[in-house]
């Protein structure tokens, strides 16, 4: 069982009493419980359990404008003295800077809503091992698969954050995961692909037979891929990668780098950055969802912000720090993006297969090609060549590559939006990419 | 006398006693336990930015029996929690049984000193250093729009508690200073990066003021981007520079031949072992014993003494690079590759410091050589499919190659390969070897180590750049 609540606020508050004691002006404090337990099955084997039972502290003293932080995962009294008594030497030793301090204190989260975060069953090792049979037996169903590794993570965690302006509040999370990756091999060459679940509750799980059913399918249709010449294309993103536009915007658009001046956003609040048509929204108060959370990791009220509306940037991702540096209020968001999401578009799937008469599907992506200083592009790919909206032949060791500012307003949106992770993004049509292969 | 259990119930005494009891059935396994720090102190837009300091105490108990790996971690070093963990790697292995292998090797070679790089410097003088860095480069001119510069510390302590009371024991220092530069130029924004590090103090990268070639060679790389024009796209002749660049390596061949993929069968390589890979000429080592490297280590995570394993020997495939699991289930045995992240962490085969010997020929003779193509000097970083074998790196310093000469600088882009084919294409090795900065962390299954990597400039005949002009 995770810790309760009460000890958790018990050595917060210590913490906060003792820095005070110690000096500091201002104190922030997290202190977290996790419990993991994982198996691992491979080839319809037991090949591992894992069980971890962790906590972590996080303490940032204030004295003054002067800021230092530090964190551990012993929580035994000495300790924590001791790490306390570092943390203030730490910070009378670092420079004043103007922007450092607390969230203002009208902010801060009052009442929280219950959003369904948790839940407390338990799924036993054996149990875990029989899914994890049901889900390998699906993918060996499949022609041509040699190898699946399979794997089900429950975890149980509980935190709070307070701070010396009396913010004391915290919640308890639970997450079920069940992963599949497979093997397909014909002749010498062989492909590998993947599915997963992952839920806050477990009757949310998707089923485990469709999990290795989908990861053998999506390996065995990658087997015998085409290295294909070098063009401009159209590039579909499967849903699976398409979330990756988000993930871009959302580091682009952080206070932070707004603020330090290394975004290719910088200067376009208020300007058109997607195309007309595109409207995205990050949504923290979302029941179950994988984002979720009533406050951000310095405890202010999160709301959920339409951050592109029209195809227009409209808001930016704020934290206390930076939001002060930009002359801007925290809006919550010190720790990034909550359930990010592409408002649904509007056109059907097999019609956006279907555009341009080809085009190439994008399934997966290598490397870490993104440039957020120059909005330069350029990663691994493979997927399928699509011809009259069917797949002809798969495709890889090519790269596909451009520069974001003219990816985000191409952009066509199919509309088969869903929540699997916590940015999601429908599949998508990007014009105007190049591809090098041959 | 061992320091973990100072505070706690338990003496080593009574530690080992569970362990031996746990693991008698089994075979293999051991309780690690682990005292970490470490320390990060950023620069950032004129300021300092973060001063920040951790520390972690804990321990992961593993039990192994044929193929069953069985963990249990925790930061609790208690006799309860202990008991709990031996109970939950009993359970799940209760139905096999195993015979405890006893063999370890030893060794007296040591390739770092037992020092703290945190407490051996002070936190003001690490402040200074990076004010002076700030001032010293924004002092090149007004081009400069950002620098970033950080110290990241680290001190590692860990004791490997075997069956019958056998302790093996290492500390580890290891140290990263880097600096980062935007430079902008009628709107036109380039970065460059640049860092030194490895199991030394700060000092010995910092003295006869060395942190201003640091310095010096990130703003020279973001410079040199900014007349960067776009890449070009499709299939060509690529040079790689000497150094950093063998990242390539570590990704193109290196994981393909660590042995958990090569047991399971799912690596491209593993059918490979004693056939040729790579061109004659082309030697690739995987070594753990160079001294005060980033990626050297004088035991591995497990206890085994780390070697110099020889992965490739003119062009032959010659030995996957391998922990104990791995190793017995393929009848061999450890190459002082098992490591792991943290005691949060199962050990898995890992890279040290991986590297192409040199061969004759000089960087000049291969640029002379090529009519059309790219000479890169710099990466960001890489990523493979073990499976398909299909890698990618990023550049961070390129050139085209025009008629036998170095031309315009291109964009970052990035390069695409097929591992087990990649290297049979390399048609020059040079005589300019060289050992990267220091500054490599290797990703493999949500675990991060620090690694090294090293090569000669070397020719490849064909690989895909993926520019934007076509």
């Amino acid at each position: 069982m995770v810790k309760d609540r009460e000890y958790l606020n018990k050595v917060a508050s210590h913490t906060i009493e003792y820095s005070k004691k110690l000096g500091a002006t201002d104190v922030n404090v997290q202190v977290i419980h996790s419990i993991s337990e994982t198996v691992n099955l491979r080839n319809k084997n037991l090949d591992e359990s894992n069980r971890s039972d962790s906590f972590a502290i996080g303490i940032t003293t204030y004295i003054d404008k002067k800021k230092s932080t530090i964190s551990s995962s012993n929580l035994s009294n000495d300790n924590i003295k001791t790490l306390i008594e570092r943390c203030i030497e730490i910070t009378k030793n670092t420079p004043e800077d103007e922007f450092n301090s607390l969230p203002e204190i009208e902010l801060m989260a009052k009442d929280s809503k219950d959003l369904n975060l948790y839940d407390e069953n338990h799924v036993p090792n054996n149990k875990k091992i029989e899914i994890l049979n049901e889900v390998e037996e699906a993918a060996y169903l499949q022609k041509n698969i040699t190898n699946t590794e399979t794997d089900f993570t429950e975890n149980k965690s509980n935190f709070v954050l307070g701070n010396s302006n009396g913010f004391m509040k915290g919640y308890e999370t639970s997450n079920f995961n069940i992963s599949c990756v497979a093997v397909a091999k014909k002749d010498n060459q062989m492909e590998r692909d993947y599915d997963f679940t992952s839920k806050r509750h477990i009757s949310d799980l998707a089923n485990p037979s469709d999990i290795g059913k989908n990861a053998a399918l999506n390996a065995v249709k990658k087997l015998d891929p085409k290295k294909i010449k070098s063009e401009k294309i159209g590039i579909i993103f499967d849903k699976k990668i398409s979330k990756g536009i988000l993930a871009v915007l959302s580091s682009a658009i952080s206070a932070a780098s707004i603020a330090r001046g290394t975004s290719f956003l910088k200067d376009k609040i208020e300007k058109e950055i997607f195309s007309k048509t595109i409207n995205i929204f990050d949504d923290p108060k979302i029941e179950k969802g994988l984002g979720s959370r009533n406050f951000d990791s310095e405890g202010v009220e999160t709301q959920k912000l339409k951050l592109v509306e029209n195809g227009i940037l409209k808001s930016y991702l704020i934290d206390t720090y930076y939001g002060k540096k930009l002359n801007l209020k925290s809006n919550g968001r010190s720790g990034g993006s909550t359930n990010l999401f592409f408002e649904n578009g509007l056109t059907p799937y097999n019609d956006l297969l279907k555009s341009n008469g080809k085009n190439l599907y994008i399934t997966e992506t290598i490397g870490h090609g993104s440039n957020l200083v120059t909005g330069d592009y350029s990663v691994g790919a493979n997927g399928f060549m699509v011809e009259n909206g069917e797949i002809v032949y798969p495709v890889s060791e090519i790269t596909i590559a451009g520069n974001f500012n003219d990816i985000f307003k191409n952009i066509t949106l199919a509309d088969d939006l869903e929540f699997k992770y916590s940015t999601n993004a429908p599949t998508l049509l990007i014009e105007g990419m190049v591809v090098a292969g041959r | 006398m061992s320091k973990f259990f100072q505070n706690s119930d338990l003496d080593s005494k009574k530690a080992e006693s569970i362990v031996s009891n746990t693991l008698n059935n089994c075979d293999d396994g051991e309780l690690y336990l682990e005292n970490s720090k470490s320390e990060t102190i950023l620069l950032d837009d004129n300021k300092i930015k973060n001063s920040s300091y951790s520390s972690d105490l804990g321990y992961g108990f593993r039990a192994i029996t044929g193929e069953v790996v069985a963990y249990s971690h925790s930061n609790d070093i208690s006799k309860d929690s202990l008991e709990k963990s031996s109970q939950n790697l009993k359970d799940t292995l209760k139905s096999k049984k195993g015979f405890y292998n006893h063999e370890i090797p030893k060794s007296n070679n040591k390739y770092y000193e037992d020092l703290d790089p945190i407490e051996s410097k002070s936190q003001d003088s690490k402040i200074k250093i990076l004010n002076e860095v700030n001032n010293y480069i924004r002092s090149k001119g007004d081009l400069v729009s950002q620098v970033s510069a950080s110290f990241l510390g680290e001190h590692k302590e860990i004791e490997i508690i075997r069956s019958n009371s056998e302790i093996l024991r290492d500390t580890r220092p290891l140290v990263r200073f880097n600096v980062s530069v935007v430079l902008e130029r009628n709107g036109k924004k380039e970065t460059g990066v640049y860092g030194v590090g490895g199991r030394q103090s700060y000092d010995e990268y910092l003295n006869n003021e060395n942190w201003k070639n640091v310095c010096d060679e990130a703003y020279r790389i973001a410079q040199v981007n900014l007349n960067s024009k776009s890449a070009p796209a499709g299939e060509m002749k690529v040079v790689l520079g000497p150094g950093w660049p063998a990242i390539l390596i570590h990704e193109a061949i290196g994981h393909g031949l660590e042995g958990d993929f090569n047991r399971k069968k799912t690596s491209a390589f593993h059918n490979l072992m004693g056939e040729r890979v790579a061109s004659d000429g082309v030697t690739i080592v995987d070594d753990g014993t160079i001294n005060l490297r980033r990626g050297s280590l004088t035991i591995d995570d497990e206890g085994t003494p780390t070697e110099k394993t020889v992965l490739i020997e003119n062009g032959i495939l010659k030995n996957f690079m391998q922990d104990r699991l791995n190793a017995r289930l393929m009848n061999t045995k450890s190459t002082g590759s098992g490591r792991r992240e943290s005691y949060k962490h199962v050990v898995l085969p890992r890279m040290r410091n991986t590297m192409m010997l040199g061969g004759k020929y000089s960087q000049e003779e291969m640029i002379k050589s090529v009519d059309r193509g790219i000479f890169a000097v710099s990466f960001g970083g890489g990523q493979v499919d073990i499976t398909s074998g299909k890698f990618v790196f990023n550049c961070t310093e390129a050139y085209e190659i025009v008629n036998g000469k170095i031309g315009s600088p291109i964009k970052g882009a990035t390069l695409i390969g097929d591992g087990p084919s990649i290297l049979k294409e390399v048609s020059m090795v040079g005589n300019d070897m060289k050992l990267d900065p220091g500054i490599g962390t290797c990703g493999k299954a949500g675990q991060g180590v620090p690694v090294g990597v090293a090569q000669p400039s070397i020719l490849i005949n064909k690989m895909t750049v993926g520019g934007t002009q076509l």
